[in-house]
């Protein structure tokens, strides 16, 4: 296997953009992370794209295919373009076929790219669509939505640890205060405790600013054998690890529902493969599309001890300056969560903290990131590890 | 809320509690399965029909409903154990201050929901607590 590292990198802006479609979004953020790379299209040996649910929300299906045409990339060039999809991993998954075809070296230069257009439905279509990602039959026949998930892994484990509202909402206010600091994020306002605990209930104990919210966004990414990185950018970003997990897709069937066992053993392999512990990593985005998700990811990722996650983020030490940052880029809940791109979006700021491009949110002398992205309920993760020094 | 023929393909799951029970590690299933999750292929599965009391590992009242579940908002979901191991999401009917973590419960038959357009309604397996 060869090494791989990033060398291009680019977010559109993320919200809801209605006067932009889905083929926009994407080409804007290909064209940009292309041009970051100093690559051009006849560079480019393939193309992964995260999607999750094209044909609910904009009635498009082969969004391969799509995405490769409107980008210059078909016609003359027949570059092989794949649609990946994994609920919300689906962009982290994208990155992660991208890595092991370079790696491989069946391919050189590949765009691993992500995008959700989520605005052209309703809320309640586009609801119904992200139920689709548990277990329609035997959770969404019941009467399950997604936060309706989310809400009893928070219920058990304020109940068995003691997490308490005011905690979850700290997590919400921390992802806002970092968002601010973001130029592509959807909310760039600060929000308070009492602001979320004041929210309207959607299924108790999370309130809607519990919640991510639904997103219009693109992002990709460039990725180059490492060993000719240094032809394309003077700051490539490696990948030390890619680790991929799944577990049951309906929440009820779980060994405990207040641990992601996915996101433990992917975890457990990326450290394995880049031969680290959580003591070295220094910024980490993880997958916060509700607040309890992100408490669990901390604790199922080793950044704190089992139960301790509402603690550690009121304590301060997941902000940007504390002990180990947690979604710098605002996160889901404030940066936005197009369910396609935000495995991508992630990588992209991850790589931009190593690079040092963060600007305000910067994590001072950041050597070593991590991505932690979630489908479903915790069916699939998949975790990266990325690095500044080879 | 769905598609009739997922539905009803269901249906004695659905209305009779009806799973699956390895005779090879002694697992029970619900939902049913066609494979045992331990013995796999090794592992021959029979029919099964459910006591349907267990208790409530986690619970949550949902305010903003699930598309055809609009008119039974707020409705407490929940996650419960089955006394035979096996467990399945549910709603539990009932007055939601006396649901709690560790709550007793037995299946009744209720309505489930229903199609906006076409009007048909489903019928299955809800709780209740065992004191109610
Ligand atoms: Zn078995």
């Amino acid at each position: 296997m060869r090494d791989v590292a990033i060398i291009g990198v680019k977010n559109t802006k993320f919200g809801e953009l209605w006067e932009r479609s889905l083929r926009d979004i994407v080409v804007e953020a290909g064209i940009g992370a292309i041009e970051d790379a100093g690559v051009s299209g006849k560079d480019i040996d393939a193309l992964y794209i995260g999607n999750m649910s094209g044909g609910r929300f904009v009635e498009q299906e082969h969004i391969g295919a799509l995405i490769a045409d409107y980008s210059g990339l078909s016609r003359n060039l027949h570059v092989p373009a794949t649609r990946v999809e994994a609920a919300c991993a689906s962009g982290g998954l994208s990155l992660r076929q991208a890595i092991m075809t370079v790696a491989s070296g069946y391919s050189d230069i590949v765009v691993a790219a992500g995008a959700e257009k989520m605005t052209d439905v309703g809320s309640e279509e586009a609801s119904s669509a992200l139920a689709a990602a548990a277990d329609r039959e035997w959770e969404g026949m019941a009467g399950a939505t997604f936060p309706g998930l989310y809400a009893m892994i928070a219920k058990l484990h304020m109940h068995r640890y003691g997490t308490t509202s005011e905690q979850l909402a700290e997590v919400a206010v921390k992802n806002h205060k970092n968002g601010c600091l973001n130029p592509i994020a959807q909310y760039k306002n600060e929000i308070s405790v009492d602001d979320v605990l004041k929210s309207i209930m959607v299924a108790d104990p999370l309130h809607i600013f519990d919640c991510s919210p639904i997103t219009d966004g693109a992002s990709a990414l460039v990725l180059a054998p490492a060993e000719i990185a240094h032809k394309y950018t003077d700051t490539p970003i490696y990948i030390e690890a890619t680790a991929q997990a799944s577990d049951t897709i309906a929440l009820h069937d779980r060994r405990d529902i207040t641990t992601l066992d996915a996101t433990v053993m992917a975890a457990k392999r990326a450290y394995s493969m880049a031969k680290l512990t959580p003591e070295d990593i220094d910024l980490v985005e993880v997958h916060d599309c509700f607040t309890i998700a992100e408490i669990c990811a901390i604790e199922d990722l080793g950044f704190a001890e089992k139960g301790k996650g509402g603690i550690v983020t009121a304590n301060g030490e997941t902000a940007i300056g504390g002990r180990i940052p947690v979604n710098t880029s605002g996160g889901l809940k404030a940066c936005g969560h197009p369910v396609g791109a935000t495995g991508i979006k992630q990588a992209v700021e991850i790589v931009t903290q190593l690079r040092g491009d963060a600007g305000k949110r910067q994590v001072a002398g950041a050597e070593y990131g991590m991505t932690h992205n979630v489908g479903g309920s915790g069916a699939t993760a998949v975790v990266h590890i990325f690095s500044r020094e080879r | 809320m769905s598609s009739v023929p997922r539905f009803w393909r269901n249906l004695g799951s659905r209305y009779n509690l009806e799973g699956t029970h390895c005779k090879e590690c002694g697992e029970f299933f619900y939902p049913p399965r066609n494979i045992c999750v331990n013995c796999r292929r090794t592992g021959e599965l029979e029919s099964f029909k459910f006591k349907g009391t267990g208790e409530i590992i986690s619970y949550t009242l949902i305010h903003t409903a699930a598309e055809g579940f609009e008119g039974q908002a707020p409705y407490t979901l929940a996650i419960i154990k089955l006394d035979e191991g096996p467990r399945l999401t549910s709603q539990v009917v009932g007055d939601p201050d006396k649901i709690q973590i560790g709550t007793r419960v037995r299946s009744v038959f209720r309505k489930l929901g229903e199609d906006g357009d076409r009007g048909m309604i489903y019928y299955g397996t809800k709780f209740v607590p065992v004191d109610a």
